[in-house]
């Protein structure tokens, strides 16, 4: 009838070695991380279970996404995406998501040395993360006001890196700046994070440890920049892998969230039957899970795809557009289907509606992933 | 069904099968005609458009690709699934005027095949596939649409006959069809009301049936108000025991929402799709510009295609078992709410893009696409609101599948 676009539908697959991890972490992370452990560790200094953290490199899933060479299983992000979805459906915190990222980030933009020498180490279980934010606030990760400026050989470091997840226990991070107008990242090892001002950020998701980090007054050696040919390319890379694992941990999110209220809906009675026989609660559980069942299959086929030349970029920034308002939705009717027990810190609603909010302000939120997408589609 | 399913082809065989039904539709794709064609099986209200699709559905029967995956012992080829879903495919791409008797081949047929008799599958399927035998249906009655449990409609055992009274409405195809599958009241004492109802595949031909066109919202026709007054039909033709109706019903219901496989196939609608809203968005104007350079409608075009293509990859997710391993029938259950809805916000979305021209009616030479949108949009509540509304969709996916306490 008419010509139609270009636009080519999605695709899942879903691996063997997917549905293995898939399975293991779902028995996992409900063992270790039952709701009254998560709010233990939301009173935590650390916020981690540092030996669940040595349990879960010891399963070998810090390595799962690094490969064989420098110690890891040699699979792909698409395989971490059912752990990190198992994760977040029991809330956990934590340093896997970032240590996973800074690897991702590291293989995609690191030298050779630096490869050979913190892949390893991250395979193995040390945490790691990423100083790329900054108190602007934008999604954009070229948008870079931190400086390095050479001295005496070596790096010299200026300006404030925000949101810095989990700096409390990584012993490195990569930190993007700008070097004689374009965009650089440097690798910090223990001593130069050590050297870094550091203040602990109040986050919203408080599962999470977000630091403000100072790099004013520190220095790194001029080996500890990673391949100038390959940032812009790595941080491109890494806003989708960051986008990607967090869609992940939200759609998990999303489901117990939907459990969690479904649960009260059969059991809270009001006027002598279940509120959720009331179909304005009812119908609305069912549209948050269906919303939800979409953003899940979103979610694997940008696992699927992850990495293709075409197509990997639109389903993964279609997944997380999709799961954003989707796990929003789902957690804020939670809050208001418990009613006054939803308004208490005591409910878990809030748990859920404080990860939505924590997951939108990651790798960008449904608005600038449709704004993208409006680019590369229409 | 037959004995042993068919062995998955390879993809060399599906990817000649297809250049094959490609080629075929090419060349056999009847011209346009001078009437306007029907978007859905539903809206068949002149016999000029009837005999047109009779027609075209035998033609494309006689070919193989309607019924490809039946039987052959019934008049289909006993192909695998993924044939006749290559057939369909092909008759989609290629603009196919589309199947007539859909309630034969995805609804009725797929119930004969799966509980019927071999007497009876050899009396009914080789009619469905040649749209020689036209088929409706009779659940929905003036009083007891969404509360179908309470169908009133009586049939009374008299000798070697039912004798059937009542009125059934919404009854597509009701003043062609030579079958009716009626769901009616046998055992008007039974324990509840569902255990009081029949299933009965119900010839239409004998005296005491008649049939009222119903008008519908775009001003065409397709539908008919039903009634029987002491129409005697054969006390063979129930279909599982008495006082089964309901749960036969209700199987017939997973073919006709997709939550049970086993259709003939062939295209039943063929309203135009997100990527021709794109399309349009292209041609239609905003502040001097392209729509689609407004970056209002951007953003609400992301969201359709975002959402088109979840519909399309939640079926393609029921597939993997691991995926769907907890809840394994939430994506069967809610796959016809997702989307019938969203076939009908696209639609009234391709409305309003069309800014001053969304004033022009259905069949205005000078309205966009001579109102095919309009048409679409008031056409896609047909699927919001039968085969079960989306409210009542709701209420299934709250209960079977979240586990929610029923109302």
């Amino acid at each position: 009838m008419f010509e139609t676009g270009e636009e080519r539908p999605g695709q899942i697959g879903f691996s063997e070695e997917q549905a293995d991890l898939l399975e293991s972490a779902s028995k996992y992370c409900a063992d270790k991380s039952p709701v009254d452990v998560v709010r233990r560790l939301i009173d935590d200094e650390l916020g981690n279970d540092a030996a669940v953290f040595s349990e879960m490199a010891e399963l070998g899933w810090l390595g799962i996404a690094i490969p064989e060479a420098y110690g890891g299983a040699g699979l792909a992000l698409p395989e971490v995406v059912p752990v990190v979805e198992q994760m977040g459906r029991r809330l956990m915190g934590g340093p896997f998501v970032s240590t996973t990222l800074a690897a991702q980030l590291l293989l995609s933009a690191g030298t050779d040395a630096q490869k050979s020498e913190v892949l390893p180490q991250l395979a193995g279980g040390t945490p790691a993360t990423l100083a790329l934010s900054e108190p602007h606030g934008e999604f954009d990760l070229t948008r870079i006001e931190c400086t390095a400026s050479r001295k005496a050989g070596r790096l010299a470091l200026a300006g404030t890196k925000c949101l810095v997840l989990d700096a409390g226990v990584a012993e490195w991070a990569i930190a993007s700046v700008m070097l004689d107008g374009e965009v650089a990242l440097v690798l910090l090892d223990r001593e130069a994070l050590a050297a870094c001002e550091r203040s602990r950020e109040i986050v919203i998701d408080e599962t999470r440890r977000s630091f403000r980090l100072s790099l004013e007054g520190v220095s790194v050696a001029e080996a500890a920049l990673l391949d100038p040919a390959r940032v812009i390319g790595g941080l491109a890379r890494l806003e989708l892998a960051g986008a990607l694992l967090a869609a992940a941990e939200m759609c998990g999110g999303g489901f117990s969230c939907v459990d969690y209220t479904v649960d009260y809906l059969n059991t809270r009675k009001q006027f002598g039957r279940p509120i959720g026989a009331y179909q304005a609660l009812k119908h609305t559980a069912v549209h948050a899970h269906v919303a939800l069942e979409q953003a899940r299959s979103h979610l694997y086929a940008a696992a699927h795809t992850f990495g293709d030349t075409e197509g990997g970029e639109v389903a993964v920034r279609m997944a997380k557009a999709c799961v954003g308002p989707a796990l929003a939705f789902a957690a804020d009717r939670a809050i208001q289907f418990h009613g006054g027990y939803g308004f208490t810190y005591e409910c878990d609603a809030q748990l859920y509606r404080r990860r939505a909010m924590w997951g939108e302000s990651q790798y960008g939120d449904a608005m600038y992933h449709r704004r993208k997408l409006a680019d590369l589609i229409l | 069904m037959s004995a042993h399913s068919p062995a998955r082809p390879s993809e060399q065989e599906l990817s000649d099968y297809r250049a094959q039904a490609s080629a075929w539709f090419a060349e056999n794709l009847p011209p346009k005609p001078d009437f306007k064609m029907p978007l859905t099986f539903m809206e068949v209200g002149t016999d000029q458009q009837f005999h047109f699709l009779c027609e075209w559905q035998n033609k494309v029967y006689e070919a193989g690709y309607l019924g490809a995956a039946w039987p052959e012992e019934y008049g289909g080829r006993g192909l695998h699934q993924a044939f006749q879903n290559i057939a369909t495919d092909e008759m989609r791409l290629q603009g196919s005027p589309i199947m007539l008797n859909t309630i034969g081949l995805n609804w009725a047929g797929p119930l004969i095949l799966d509980m019927g008799t071999h007497e009876e599958r050899e009396r009914y399927i080789p009619g469905i596939l040649s749209a020689e035998d036209i088929w409706c249906q009779g659940f929905s009655e003036p009083d007891n649409g969404s509360d179908l449990g309470n169908a009133q409609t009586r049939a009374v055992r008299d000798g070697d006959e039912w004798v059937v009274n009542g009125t059934k409405t919404w009854t597509t195809h009701g003043n062609y069809a030579k079958y009716m599958i009626l769901l009616a009241r046998s055992i008007p004492d039974a324990h509840n009301k569902y255990a009081g109802l029949s299933f009965f595949l119900a010839p239409m031909t004998v005296p005491g049936v008649e049939t009222q066109p119903i008008r519908k919202l775009t001003g065409e026709y397709g539908f008919t108000e039903t009634y029987f007054t002491d129409a005697r039909i054969p006390g063979d033709c129930l279909m599982g025991e008495e006082g089964q109706g309901w749960a036969v019903a209700m199987r017939t219901l997973e073919y006709e929402r997709s939550a049970r496989g086993g259709q003939a196939g062939g295209l039943s609608f063929v309203a135009p799709d997100h990527r021709e809203t794109i399309e349009m968005a292209r041609r239609v104007r905003r502040g001097g510009l392209p729509a689609i350079e407004d970056p209002l409608i951007r953003d609400r075009l992301v969201e359709f295609m975002i959402e088109a293509r979840s519909v399309a990859l939640c079926s393609q997710r029921a597939a993997i078992g691991p995926l769907v391993q907890e809840r394994p029938m939430s994506l069967p259950l809610s796959a016809k709410l997702m989307s019938t809805e969203f076939n009908r916000r696209i639609g009234e979305f391709s409305v309003a893009l069309q800014g001053q021209s969304g004033a022009y009616g259905i069949d205005e030479p000078n309205g966009i696409d001579e109102g095919v949108w309009h048409r679409t949009y008031l056409n896609s509540f047909s699927a919001t609101i039968g085969g079960g509304t989306s409210q009542i969709q709701a209420n299934i996916v709250g209960e079977h599948v979240l586990g929610l306490p029923k109302h």
